[in-house]
């Protein structure tokens, strides 16, 4: 049994995957919970697609993809902010036009790199097995920067959180508020694509702030469950890919969402279980 | 009538016109609120009640016309006024408490990379006793009831310790105990200095709570008591008869 735990350990890359699960389990608990309780989640999925023209041409040009990824997701969330400033158009319209857009951009680019058949399935279902010594410094710097700006700007994005109007009368600066949440969750994405993969990113993003909002009432608890929600579920899914040899990325994501049908079942106060508890004492008192 | 003088005002609206989408929804909206008074914003639905605050809030450009805020303008004006909006404009399932929830209308004056100060958590816990909601302070905002959560959006703009006090529609939706809190507490705001306008659909509330009440359809079409204003003989000389008789009745005047 403890040689099922420690084995793994004995390879350096699959150290260095352990580490970049780690890392991008946490990071995308504390910036999913954000985005979960905007119901933003849709602006995440356009991201995700969006990185991808930036990562097809960082990867022409052999330059970083992670650099790439970061500039082109920016500017496809700048450009829908912008965009959507016209009341004409319903925001998740524009970010209909714009990821797709994205996406396309990206396919095309990635086409004339000669033998891109494999560097696009490791981009779409990610390569944690890959993973260079300088990813994981760049994942944890990322990700240290990351947590810093949502600590530093937590109560203004609960002030907005709550009330956008009300806040905007005050003299908060809705727009850059928003414009820096957008920038974390596409810094956020674009780090853990290399443990997921780009269609699987936004489960990571989301399903432990999920679980975490079943779990708990208070903001604060949730910043802490989220992330840790996050961290079990990238190690649990790299485990069993090392044990049984299947797709590292695809089995943290079921890990993830394993954890969150348990607690949509059993969660103390929200869940199924408590909910028909409930209900039932409810029926029982007024006999 | 007994008009306040216009120095002692805190709030000093004149000939303001406002547009939106390029229609005219306001114009020549004269109002005033002096410290201590209670003021009432009475119209039917679409009659510019809640255009007129935003604009007080400077969320909406004036076309004509001065708004004077403790002789600032709105944009001066920025931060410093309470106000109340209607209950379905706040994410109440939102994953905090109602101490956090009050603290969040201090966020402005605490001010970026800062946590709230000794002064920040005495308003809070000012504003929390104010509208009687210290034993819930802990208690997620989600669990509250209708009227629960109207206190804790009153405590809200409270915490910024405002000279006015602008609310939309506080009485929509609320139980008869619930009403008499809140109409206790702002006897007690205005008796201490603060200045209250208040929109509201619903006259007989407002007439036992205003000292004043303008009534408002894109101006302003009567300004006196609420004894004044229980006269059709106004109505009918602001709306005519077929149009008024159908306001009376919608107001609450004539059932």
């Amino acid at each position: 049994m403890i040689e099922f735990f420690i084995e793994p350990w004995q390879h350096v890359f699959m150290q260095r995957a352990f580490l970049v699960v780690l890392m991008s389990g946490v990071i995308c608990g504390v910036i999913g919970s954000h985005v979960a309780l905007r119901g933003m989640a849709f602006i995440g999925d356009a991201v995700a697609h969006a990185v991808f023209p930036g990562i097809a041409i960082a990867f022409v040009l052999q330059t970083s993809l992670v650099v790439g990824g970061i500039v082109a997701g920016l500017i496809t969330a700048f450009s829908i902010a912008v965009v959507s400033q016209n009341r004409r158009l319903k925001e998740d319209t524009v970010i209909g036009v714009f990821f797709a857009g994205a996406f396309g951009l990206g396919i095309v680019v990635m086409s004339t790199a000669p033998g891109y058949g494999g560097s696009l399935e490791s981009f779409l279902f990610g390569s944690v097995l890959g993973i260079g010594n300088r990813d994981v410094v760049t994942v944890a710097v990322a990700g240290a920067v990351l947590l810093l700006v949502s600590a530093a700007l937590h109560k203004e994005f609960v002030t907005v959180g709550l009330d956008r109007e009300t806040a905007r009368s005050v003299g908060l600066p809705i727009f850059w508020l928003d414009m820096a949440l957008y920038a974390m969750v596409t810094i956020a994405i674009v780090i853990s694509i290399q443990a997921v993969g780009n269609i699987l990113v936004l489960a990571l993003l989301i399903t432990p702030a999920a679980c975490a909002r079943l779990l708990t009432d208070r903001i604060g608890a949730m910043m802490l469950i989220a992330p840790l929600i996050g961290a079990f579920s990238g190690l649990t899914g790299l485990y069993l890919s090392y044990a049984f040899n299947l797709a590292a990325g695809g089995l943290i994501v079921l890990t993830a969402t394993t954890v969150f049908i348990a607690c949509w079942v059993f969660a103390p106060r929200h869940g199924l279980l408590s909910h028909r508890r409930s209900s039932a004492a409810a029926a029982v008192v007024p006999a | 009538m007994n008009r306040p003088a216009p120095d002692a005002a805190v709030l000093q609206v004149t000939g303001v016109a406002v547009e939106l989408a390029g229609r005219q929804v306001l114009h020549d909206v004269d109002v005033q609120v002096a410290a201590k008074e209670h003021v009432g914003l009475i119209g039917p639905n679409g009659a510019g009640k809640t255009t007129l605050l935003r604009s007080l809030l400077g969320l909406l450009p004036i076309t004509s016309g001065v708004i004077a805020i403790d002789g600032r303008t709105p944009q001066e004006a920025r931060g410093s006024i309470g106000y109340v909006p209607q209950r379905h404009e706040f994410v109440w399932d939102y994953p905090v408490d109602v101490r956090t929830a009050v603290m969040t209308g201090r966020t402005h004056r605490i001010g970026w990379l800062r946590r709230p100060s000794a002064d920040d958590r005495a308003a809070v816990d000012e504003a929390l006793e104010r509208v009687d909601l210290v034993d819930l302070h802990r208690r997620p905002i989600g669990e509250l009831s209708g009227g629960q959560r109207q206190r804790v959006l009153v405590a809200r703009a409270l915490a910024l310790r405002p000279s006015l006090l602008l609310l939309d529609e506080p009485f929509t939706g609320l139980d008869v105990p619930t009403q008499e809190i809140l109409t206790r507490l702002f006897r007690t705001l205005t008796s201490e200095g603060t200045a209250i306008l208040m929109t509201t659909h619903d006259l007989p509330a407002a007439a036992d709570t205003c000292s004043r009440l303008c009534l408002l359809n894109e101006t302003v079409v009567a300004d006196g008591t609420p004894e004044e204003l229980r006269d059709p003989a106004i109505w009918l000389r602001a709306f005519g008869v077929a149009r008024s008789e159908q306001l009376l009745h919608t107001l609450g005047v004539t059932r």
